[in-house]
């Protein structure tokens, strides 16, 4: 198995075995190569990269240009920048004539500690999935980043695909099958259900593992694929087990949580918790997991959704939105 | 013309005829440009709003692009190496149908199907309904970035096909044309030119009463941009322009066009009411009868 | 709230107005900014009265957001405007950065919500603005159901202290309200009262949702109707008290079914089982029409619409 990395350094790799493969792959950035990765691909094929500079809005409509002309343009910045900065021209410009441009944003989340706010995109997932016409990525580790970036190669039309800034552990086997759309099963369990996307999933099987000890048994999805979400697999969850806690790097409003409640709701209503970022701005943090920790978003807490969740007993009760924000 | 004097009548006879061809080409620029201000009002009709102020500025540009300037094949839309047009001020998307539909990119009928529910011409151009169209556009400042994509995957395939674009001068308020500016004279995108329809009106008011933005051709200048500043609709001078433009090396062209918002419509000529009008009958009466005599006065003129 | 509101008009967009022209005359801090759109979004009455409060920022939402977060720090109550798709997805960033991490108290109206631009298509139609501010921390998402809700809110904003998002449709609405029929930011309003099924609508979709349920009642179904005019912050206690006891649960909204109300109260219900069924846009973007009711048709957002909702619910109850 290879060694935890960041999964911007495993996108900005994959670029270049992308650029090598298919002379119709152009990547542009919005003055942040060094960290987004795409220096990688501007420095083996200088030709067909455009830094565009601090100039978000017009880098995403470069990138519409470019595809319109029959390229397959992926555009990079910070999560922040890409989804708020440029929002409209990626809804206009990019997502309603269904260009093939594949945004992929870094520094996703609390993730992004040291910055603070300002760079901090814990918006991202709510706001692409109200985009139509917009596919939605948030993988998890190194193997599946790079075959998610592989995948929205192949995929015509638009797509929005976010990772965040430190190394993340590796959770599948290289040989793991993904598919677009579809979770990945990572543990069994049929007492509780744990859907996480991005930097959470590795908390979740920590907090899984936790709940084992007290004879818990919970199942944990990698969601991937935030839109198109796999219904069918959340459908499974809610049928066989007594709840779903979902867990994101992210605003519990408008994300996984909202994603996966609107399925249940409308399919086979069941308990829901959702872990994240409690509808407040977080802060700036010397490392992720302090700020994990701070923010009730780490495995601890999904544990204790988890729990509440188990014990309840079917009764209202507060949901995690309206538990008071940790302020900074 | 000049009498040329001497021993060489041939070449003196090969002028003239020159000239002569040169104004019938004209003289048909300007029955496209009377047809296309024809369709805008039909678009439009009595009783409903349209943006007739807009697309008739910028209707001699049009007509100059569609039937002279732009290699363009409606039975071959998706040809590579096709030159491009955008229209930024994607409110203009009357003059653009009326071009598309003129040149037979689409049945004229549709043009009465504006609007409509499902229908093939959309409010603001739609590419993926409308053939012919190139890009989304209706929220202004986006369509320069779409065209410096363009621009940029033409320099990659080493194709010589031409990316035009129209912009508004009410939509440079906006902060990405400028981005955009900056882009592609940095990046000597001298197969983008771009037109500014410079009528001096936007929608709620005069351009300098809301917003100022001269001096336009300096500040373009200083963005790195060869600047032509012609009448807008003078078709000798926007053909003359869209050459030198062609001709023009190393970096992107503004073709600074002094136009009339309105222009063709008597009651809508530098009138802001018609940003986003609608006519009565006797307006539009009125408007087809000037339109009708236009055309008239050009077939006379054969 | 102690003041008296009042209009003649059936138009959310006019009323605003009236109550922008109301609340400046009154507080000399209130000022206006528009960003080339002052005479369809209303603003323009201030620019008309009070023109040294009022800003033309032209075609440049950004800077008007921006611009709006330095008034606001400089103690102004600042009003920018646009269309709801351009003043929401065109400015988001600066309204997240400028405004809400600081919480700067600017209130920004979208106008010609939802599909009522009928004419202009897709890209003047916001499906996804409640979505986005929602997104927001810090942020109020206000959608009033007619006239006279509007001015209550209008008034309710400028006393609130914090960012607020108004949405806004573009052309008449039904009168639903009374000028004694109470509104409270963060509040949900039962308009109708039912035993078997709850039906939260907002905005131009109240009227809907009230016929939907006089259309129910021949099915011998008892739809109740509640106006949620506040989407965020969500009454959560109260979506949950009226949801209590009903064998379903209906949304109604002229926006996307993914992120706004919807999805609002499927975050608020998931610690139950009820079922839910989303009215709205099915995740596409909207197009041209002649007509708005043409636009509501072919999107379902129909009385008609919400029956089929019902119809999904108690299928057994509910006949075709």
């Amino acid at each position: 198995m290879s060694q935890a990395q960041p999964n911007k350094v495993i996108y900005g790799q994959t670029l270049v075995e992308l650029g090598e493969r298919n002379p119709r792959i152009v990547v542009l950035d919005a003055d942040v190569p060094r960290s987004t990765n795409t220096y990688r691909f501007r420095d083996a094929f200088p030709d067909r990269f455009f830094d565009c500079g601090v100039a978000e809005q017009n880098m995403i409509c470069i990138a519409a240009g470019l595809a319109a002309s029959g390229k397959i343009a992926f555009a990079s910045t910070f999560a922040v920048f890409a989804s708020m900065r440029a929002c409209e021209q990626v809804r206009t410009s990019v997502a309603y004539p269904r260009l093939n441009v594949k945004i992929v944003a870094t520094n996703a989340g609390v993730d992004n500690a040291g910055d603070g706010v300002t760079h901090q995109g814990i918006e991202d997932l709510a706001i692409m999935r109200a985009i139509p016409n917009m596919t939605v990525l948030s993988p998890s580790d190194p193997v599946t980043t790079r075959k998610a970036v592989l995948a929205i190669a192949q995929l015509d039309g638009p797509v929005y695909l976010r990772l965040g800034r430190n190394p993340s552990p590796v959770l599948h086997e290289e040989n793991v099958e993904f598919e677009l759309g579809k979770m990945i099963p990572l543990r069994d369990g049929d007492d509780l259900a744990v859907i996480a996307t991005g930097n959470m999933v590795h908390e979740a099987l920590i907090a899984a593992e936790a709940l084992a000890g007290q004879g818990i048994e919970a199942r944990v999805l990698d969601c991937h694929t935030v839109k198109p979400i796999d219904n069918a697999a959340i459908l499974d969850a809610a049928r066989a087990t007594r709840g779903i806690i979902t867990a994101e790097d992210h605003n519990l409003i408008g994300g996984l949580g909202g994603a996966v409640c609107e399925v249940v709701s409308e399919l086979w209503p069941t308990r829901v918790r959702r872990v994240g970022l409690k509808d407040c701005f977080a802060s700036s943090g010397r490392d992720y997991r302090e700020l994990l920790a701070h923010f009730q978003m780490d495995a601890a807490a999904i544990q204790a959704a988890a729990q509440e969740l188990w014990s309840s007993n079917g009764v209202h009760a507060l949901s995690a939105s309206s538990a008071r924000c940790a302020t900074r | 013309m000049e009498l040329e004097r001497g021993p060489r009548p041939l070449r003196l006879i090969g002028k003239v005829r020159h000239q002569m061809k040169t104004e019938k080409s004209l003289r048909n620029l300007q029955r496209k440009a009377c047809l296309l201000r024809r369709h805008i009002i039909r678009m439009v009709g009595v009783g409903k709003t349209g943006h007739i102020g807009g697309s008739c500025s910028c209707a001699d540009i049009v007509a100059a692009l569609y039937f002279s300037v732009m290699n363009v094949d409606p039975a071959r839309p998706d040809d590579p190496g096709r030159d491009r047009f955008i229209l930024s001020k994607g409110h203009a998307a009357l003059v653009l149908y009326a071009a598309l539909a003129e040149r037979g990119f689409f049945p004229l009928g549709e043009l009465e199907r504006l609007k409509q529910v499902g229908a093939m011409l959309q409010g603001h151009p739609d590419r993926l309904r409308t053939p012919g169209v190139e890009a989304n556009t209706g929220s202004l400042g986006q369509g320069l970035s779409l065209a410096n994509g363009m621009a940029l995957a033409a320099k990659l395939d080493g194709s010589n096909h031409r990316i035009y674009v129209i912009l508004g001068d009410g939509e440079i308020n906006e902060g990405q044309v400028w981005e955009a500016a900056m882009f592609g004279a940095f990046h000597r995108l001298d197969n983008v030119t771009a037109t500014l329809d410079r009528n001096g009106l936007q929608a709620m008011g005069p351009t300098k009463a809301r917003l100022g933005t001269e001096p336009m051709g300096d500040k373009w200048r200083a963005f790195g941009w060869h600047v032509i500043e012609i009448d807008g609709h003078d078709l000798a001078q926007i053909l003359d322009a869209f050459a030198q433009a062609k001709a023009h090396p190393g970096s992107p062209t503004l073709i600074l066009a002094n136009t009339v918002k309105g222009k063709g419509i008597s009651f809508a000529e530098n009138n802001p009411a018609f940003h986003n009008g609608m006519m009565t009958q006797e307006q539009y009466d009125l408007a087809s009868r000037e339109l009708e005599a236009a055309l008239a006065a050009l077939n006379d003129q054969t | 709230m102690n003041r008296s509101i009042t209009t003649n008009t059936h138009n959310p967009r006019i009323a605003y107005g009236e109550a922008l022209l109301e609340l400046a005359a009154q507080n000399p801090n209130v000022v206006a900014l528009d960003a080339d759109l002052c005479k369809s979004t209303m603003s323009a009455l201030v620019e008309g009265k009070y023109p040294e409060r009022f800003f033309e920022m032209g075609i440049a939402e950004q800077n008007m957001a921006a611009t709006a977060a330095g008034l606001a720090l400089g103690g102004k109550i600042p009003f920018i405007h646009s269309f709801a798709v351009f003043v929401s997805g065109r400015a988001y960033d600066q309204i997240r950065q400028a405004i809400c991490t600081t919480r700067l108290n600017v209130k920004i109206v979208g106008s010609s919500a939802g599909l009522s631009d009928f004419g202009d298509g897709a890209t003047h139609q916001s499906v996804e603005d409640v979505a986005l501010m929602r997104a927001l921390p810090g942020m109020t998402v206000l959608s009033p159901c007619d006239a006279l809700e509007v001015k209550k809110a209008v008034w309710a904003m400028a006393e609130f202290e914090g960012p607020v998002y108004l949405r806004l449709s573009r052309n008449d609405v039904p009168l639903l309200t009374r000028a004694e029929t109470p509104f409270e930011i963060g509040k949900i309003q039962p308009m109708r009262a039912g035993a078997d099924l709850a039906i939260f609508a907002t905005g131009t979709m109240v009227a809907t949702a009230l016929e939907a349920a006089r259309q129910l009642e021949k099915f011998d179904v008892s739809a109740k109707v509640v106006n949620v005019a506040t989407l965020k912050p969500l009454d959560e206690p109260g979506v949950r008290r009226e949801s209590d006891g009903m064998q379903g649960v209906i949304t109604v909204e002229e926006h996307s079914v993914i992120g706004g109300l919807g999805t609002a109260v499927l975050e608020t219900l998931g610690a139950s089982r009820i079922p839910v069924q989303r009215v709205g846009i099915q995740d596409q973007f909207g197009m041209s029409a002649t007509n708005h009711l043409e636009l509501l048709e072919y999107y379902g957002l129909t009385p008609g619409g919400v029956v089929a909702a019902a119809r999904s619910l108690m299928p057994n109850t509910v006949a075709s």
